[in-house]
């Protein structure tokens, strides 16, 4: 069963909780304790604003067990605001060709479904394009 | 330190492709059994096991007692080395270090990988254990994608045209047009890549190697120790280096810097003595064509973002400066996982040996192998040597 080890995980999944270092101010996303700068301790807990951009993209036609139903969807390296990239589905594109640089923020969507209609939904964070009011 | 050659005493391979009436063991002692055959008999006391996939494709771990077992060896030290992509150059490595320590007088190095014991989606879930599972294989990543991403990135930021890595296929192809093992035995055109299918953008089919399966095997020993007679002219493991970079791309200050292919490549160089430009041809890790891009810039053949130019003006073909994938690399020959970087030595032996055919480097002495996992997560150089 892989509930525990989704569970753990659900201040990013869902908060885009990362670490922000107390030595050298460098935001850290996933967490990782170490700080990637200076590598200093760093475990203070820093949410992210979700707000980010574009920096490198792509489709996936053939996907993994647990994703191929959603075939095809488009992921990215999303640069956050705040320094770090990650990586993520963008969702709710619709027409709009996705650039090098398109302004995204964070939703929480689903993202796989382990085995058959009892299996356990995987929820997290994924991009869409930024709203104008946002 | 023990100062004393490593000789690479024996090379054995399969033809890398789809063996469907093949099993895992059985396709893992073909190669053995070259290998040991080629060595003119030395007998193995260590076996190291090249394998990314296994339990998870064929539901098969604990490949050091089966290979063993299989291959007539039972009571020999053996374990499976694993490092994705790079399992290859890591078994290579550990064999290396087990022989130059001189806990091991001849050890025995067998890649194996059997990707057609699962199909589907199951070899994608399979191949994206090798990420980051809880921020990058969770989002549905594949390392097509992965690869795509930094080839997008690379081609904006270095102004590429839309053709402008055709050139490592083109010179792959050509290569494994001429070799018995290779995957693909067909030289391509340039419009054939220009309407290739997509796979994820920008990467087409033909910026892709296909995975396939695949063994081959070397025989490492100390020079004295080799048996009376040894026929086939020296060639010695001149350098040897490893290095692990930040395993998810995100966490990469710079992504298209291939940090860890540089850091080995330095280090095995300067091991071996040479410079790069006393490199006689150069096996890189062309999973994919970006990967060969950013693994010529790491070496210090190009400058950043200048690699394709090598695949575009020749540098990289046979007769080139820098002569790269001889053999067909990844693309042609195939890349069968964790065999890949043990099928380098074995391509980079043979040529050194002078034993490489209508592909032979005139006067090749030193050739620069590098297995990668992921795009340069773990990185493994090697330079072997025609010894005198």
């Amino acid at each position: 069963m892989e509930i525990p080890r989704h569970w753990r995980l659900k201040g990013q999944r869902y908060g885009l909780v990362g670490e922000v270092c107390p030595h050298c101010e460098a935001k850290i996303f996933p967490p990782r304790d170490i700080c990637p700068s200076c590598g200093q301790e760093a475990k203070t807990l820093y949410a992210f604003s979700g707000k980010g951009e574009v920096y490198s993209y792509t489709t996936i036609y053939e996907a993994p067990t647990g994703y191929d139903e959603n075939a095809p969807y488009t992921v990215a390296l999303v640069k956050l605001d705040e320094g770090p990239l990650v990586t993520a589905q963008l969702t709710d594109v619709g027409d709009q060709p996705i650039q090098i640089g398109m302004p995204v923020e964070m939703v929480t969507r689903k993202l796989r479904q382990d085995g058959d209609e009892r299996g356990m939904l995987v929820y997290g964070y994924k991009f869409r394009p930024r709203l104008a009011v946002s | 330190m023990i100062m004393t050659d490593i000789i690479i005493a024996g090379i054995g391979q399969t033809p890398v492709g789809e063996h469907w009436d093949i099993s895992l063991r059985e396709l893992g002692f073909k190669a053995i059994e070259a290998a040991i055959a080629d060595s003119g008999g030395l007998r193995p006391q260590a076996l190291f096991v090249g394998n990314m996939l296994a339990p998870n494709l064929s539901r098969q771990a604990h490949l050091g007692a089966l290979l063993a077992d299989f291959a007539g060896l039972t009571g020999v030290e053996a374990a499976t080395v694993e490092a994705a992509g790079a399992s290859g150059g890591a078994a290579l490595r550990q064999g290396y270090l087990a022989v130059k320590s001189g806990f091991v007088d001849v050890a025995l190095v067998v890649g194996v990988e059997k990707f057609t014991d699962a199909i589907g989606s199951g070899v994608e879930a399979a191949l994206a254990t090798t990420f980051d599972s809880d921020f990058e294989a969770v989002q549905g990543m594949t390392l097509a994608a992965q690869a795509a991403m930094l080839m997008r990135r690379y081609m904006r930021e270095f102004d590429v045209p839309a053709d402008g890595l055709s050139g490592f296929a083109l010179t792959a192809h050509a290569n494994g047009a001429s070799n018995k093992n290779a995957m693909f035995q067909k030289a391509i055109k340039l419009e054939t890549y220009q309407k290739a299918e997509m796979i994820s953008e920008p990467i087409n089919m033909f910026d892709i190697a296909p995975n396939a399966d695949g063994a081959a095997a070397l025989v490492l020993t100390r020079r004295g120790l080799l048996p009376i007679g040894f026929s086939h002219p020296l060639v010695r493991i001149a350098g040897s280096a490893s290095a692990s970079d930040r395993l998810a791309l995100h966490d990469r200050r710079d992504p298209l810097t291939f940090h860890a292919s540089r850091i080995t490549v330095e280090k095995a160089l300067e091991q071996a003595g040479i410079s790069f430009e006393q490199v006689s041809l150069f096996e890189y890790h062309d999973a994919y064509s970006i990967y060969a891009a950013l693994s010529l810039e790491a070496a210090g053949f190009a400058r950043r973002g200048q690699g394709w130019k090598l695949a575009q003006d020749g540098a990289i073909a046979l007769t080139g400066k820098i002569p790269c994938a001889t053999l067909g690399g990844l693309k042609a020959r195939g890349n069968p996982g964790g065999a890949t970087g043990v099928y380098q030595a074995v391509e980079a032996a043979t040529q050194l040996r002078g034993q490489a055919g209508a592909n032979q480097i005139a006067g090749a002495r030193y050739a620069l192998i590098q297995s990668l996992g992921g795009p340069a997560s773990t990185a493994i150089s090697h330079v072997l040597e025609r010894a005198e």
